[in-house]
């Protein structure tokens, strides 16, 4: 479970200035900054726009583009589901609609409890231990149902 | 003192590597017995992870898969001194399916502790850099160009051309970036060797920025790899610290950390993710040899490929050479997985058919069932029946039949699998992942979705088939890139080997000539 800070404009401007001067700074930034706050707060858009000197429109683009950057704060947990050929071979399709029907919400969504954000993600090069998933960066191989029931139970405290 | 390997592999942590490891040191504090726990990469032997390996004298015994609740068993019966037990493998390069490799890239890989200096050069690390500093930048590039080694990543670009490209550039700053975005289903060597043996990844990009003139590399590891990050950033800390980067040798590094995009793995949509803009394809040229990552001459290569280089410059280019068929020279990862009895890194010269990886090596299915597709090559390679499994591995021999060989990753499909559904994914998978530059890619892959879901629904299936190999036509010469470009491989693979899984009848070709 991953426990964030709220947003406060002064922390952002300093993880922003930890990183700005590396160059080509946007995506470790906006890493840093998801880090702290556990998506990237649109507050923070124009803050990382100054610092590197970019358009807002920019650094909008850059956070939308990559799957990675959320907009919004996230479930308490997040469960990746491998989604890509490999896991498809060994079973992932029954896995993921299984966690659909148990969680109530489609891949990409968060329980109204904001217990659990399930995402799809495209391999985790678990590829010869299939099908696998990430739950808090935790990574798990061999899924079946059995061990997909724990992990949503084990998601929803 | 009895020392125990044990991976911390993140395909080994997915099946239980820690609580194993936690286990054993446990078990043996309880019992009083002295151990050394070493944390290693992975062996490769997937299907048997967690596997342990105990030391004895100068050998070391294996047991697996081993879990947590096998541990106090494993004690009561004496592993440590190596006796039998229901999991015990024996000696580990004694297993047919690792007996069977020729481990050059992966030689230490699950043997060495990844993060340690000593370790590494005791196992001949380093070496390779030491002989590129005796015979000088020209030499070095030319062992490489005659070693014969081509670009891992998929596209088969001689490394040694690429190299000299750079070195002949003009311009006091240049730069060496890795591209470890590896993002193809199906392929995990990358992160073995970043989370197994990251110093021979260091080495072989300091070796190219010795060889190029570059003082500066990245590594661009996926976030998917959240191991093989902390594993690198470790490694380069450690090599900082002996004076390997940074210090005496004028080279440095740095990982950046991608953002979930596969586009990325395309290298300059790699470089503009560098330059910290959205990850959007360039065309080309200019070629990132000569305007690459802030517009300076860039060597980029994959992960394999530098991996590869320490090998070839400490054995010389004929010792690499040595393996191969036709232009493909030297050994390949490959990676065996999906639906397959023993799934793992299978290093060998190139030549090996695919039938003999997928039935011998891997064991056909892990369900048992009959293999009915082999996608190889990653999600923009095609599928292949058992009818083309006397396709040698060769980056020639698989384009000669509408393949590609890609980053090595083999996924194997049961007789379970439905393959308009995968045609459909494959053009799924492009229009979620398009970087939306070209027209081809972000549009074709929209409407081949939408085309797909048509011929499975029933409804005017020629006509609808013939839309498809219009559109993959239109994809295949049209795209910028290999997404958009290679997109057309799974689905008109699937199309041509499996026609009965889109509602015609094997070889009925009639009806898609009606339709035109």
């Amino acid at each position: 479970m991953s426990v964030h800070e709220s947003w406060s404009t002064e922390r952002a401007i300093d993880v922003i200035r930890q990183h700005a001067d590396r160059p080509g700074a946007t995506l470790p930034i906006l890493h840093a900054l998801q880090d702290v706050f556990g998506y990237v707060p649109e507050q923070a858009v124009p803050l990382v726009a100054d610092a590197l000197n970019l358009s807002r429109a920019e650094v909008h683009g850059v956070v939308t583009f990559y799957h990675d950057f959320r907009r919004e704060l996230p479930g308490r947990h997040v469960l990746k589901l491998c989604r890509a050929e490999a896991c498809q071979a060994m079973g992932s399709d029954a896995l993921a609609d299984r966690a659909e029907k148990r969680l109530g919400v489609k891949l990409g969504e968060t329980t109204p409890d904001g217990r659990v954000s399930v995402e799809a993600v495209y391999c985790l090069g678990l590829c010869a231990c299939a099908p696998s998933a990430m739950l808090d960066g935790e990574v798990v191989g061999r899924l079946d149902q059995t061990r997909l029931d724990a992990l949503l139970t084990e998601a929803q405290q | 003192m009895t020392r125990i390997f044990i991976p911390r592999d993140s395909g080994a942590l997915a099946v239980g590597a820690e609580r194993v490891a936690r286990a054993i040191a446990a078990e043996a504090a309880a019992r009083k017995l002295p151990v050394e726990i070493v944390r290693t990469g992975s062996r490769g032997l997937y299907w048997l992870e967690p596997m342990v390996e105990v030391e004895l004298g100068e050998n070391r015994i294996a047991y697996g898969p081993v879990s947590e609740t096998d541990v106090a068993g494993l004690f009561d019966a004496g592993f440590l001194t190596g006796t039998p037990h229901p999991k015990h493998l024996g000696r580990p390069e004694r297993i047919p399916f690792l007996a069977r490799q020729t481990r050059l890239t992966f030689a230490r890989c699950g043997m060495i502790d990844p993060l340690s200096l000593d370790d590494y050069r005791a196992h001949g690390g380093y070496r390779g850099l030491d002989r590129a500093l005796s015979i000088g930048a020209a030499d070095t590039i030319d062992t490489v160009a005659k070693s014969g080694l081509r670009g891992r990543g998929g596209a088969g670009f001689p490394t040694g051309i690429k190299w000299k490209t750079v070195a002949d550039a003009a311009g006091p700053q240049k730069y060496i970036v890795c591209n470890a975005d590896e993002g193809d289903s199906g392929t995990f060597a990358d992160r073995m060797v970043m989370e197994g043996d990251p110093f021979m990844l260091i080495e072989g990009m300091t070796i190219a920025g010795f060889a190029v003139g570059a003082t500066q590399g990245f590594i661009y590891i996926r976030s998917e790899y959240p191991h093989a990050v902390a594993a690198m950033e470790a490694a380069i800390t450690a090599a900082r610290r002996a004076g390997m980067l940074g210090g005496k040798i004028a080279f440095d590094l740095e990982v950046r950390v991608g953002a979930g995009a596969y586009v990325c793995g395309e290298e300059t949509s790699l470089l503009e993710s560098l330059e910290g803009r959205r990850g959007i394809v360039r065309a080309k040229p200019p070629l990132p040899a000569h305007k690459g990552l802030f517009g300076k001459p860039t060597v980029i290569n994959n992960v394999l490929s530098f991996a590869a280089v320490p090998f070839i410059l400490a054995e010389g280019a004929q010792a690499y050479a040595d393996f191969g068929m036709g232009r493909s020279r030297g050994t390949m990862p490959i990676q065996l997985a999906g639906s397959i009895k023993h799934g793992g890194l299978f290093e060998t010269a190139f030549g090996i058919t695919l039938g003999e990886l997928v039935d011998d090596v891997g064991g056909g299915t892990a369900s048992g069932r009959p293999v009915k597709a082999v996608q190889v090559g990653g999600p923009l390679g095609a599928y292949f029946p058992r009818a083309l499994f006397d396709t040698p591995f060769d980056y020639e021999a698989f384009a000669k039949r509408d393949g590609l060989i890609g980053h090595g990753g083999v996924v194997v499909f049961d007789d379970t699998v439905d393959m308009a559904k995968q045609a459909r994914f494959a053009m799924e998978f492009c229009a979620i992942e398009s970087c939306g530059k070209c027209t081809p890619c972000r549009i074709g892959s929209t409407r081949g979705v939408e085309t797909m879901d048509r011929i499975i629904a029933g409804d005017r299936r020629a006509e609808n088939l013939a839309v498809i190999e219009d559109l993959c036509n239109t994809m295949k010469f049209g795209s910028l890139c290999a997404l958009g470009g290679f997109t057309p491989y799974p689905v008109m693979s699937a199309l041509t080997h499996f026609p009965e899984d889109f509602g015609s009848a094997p070889n009925d070709t009639p009806r898609l000539q009606a339709a035109e």
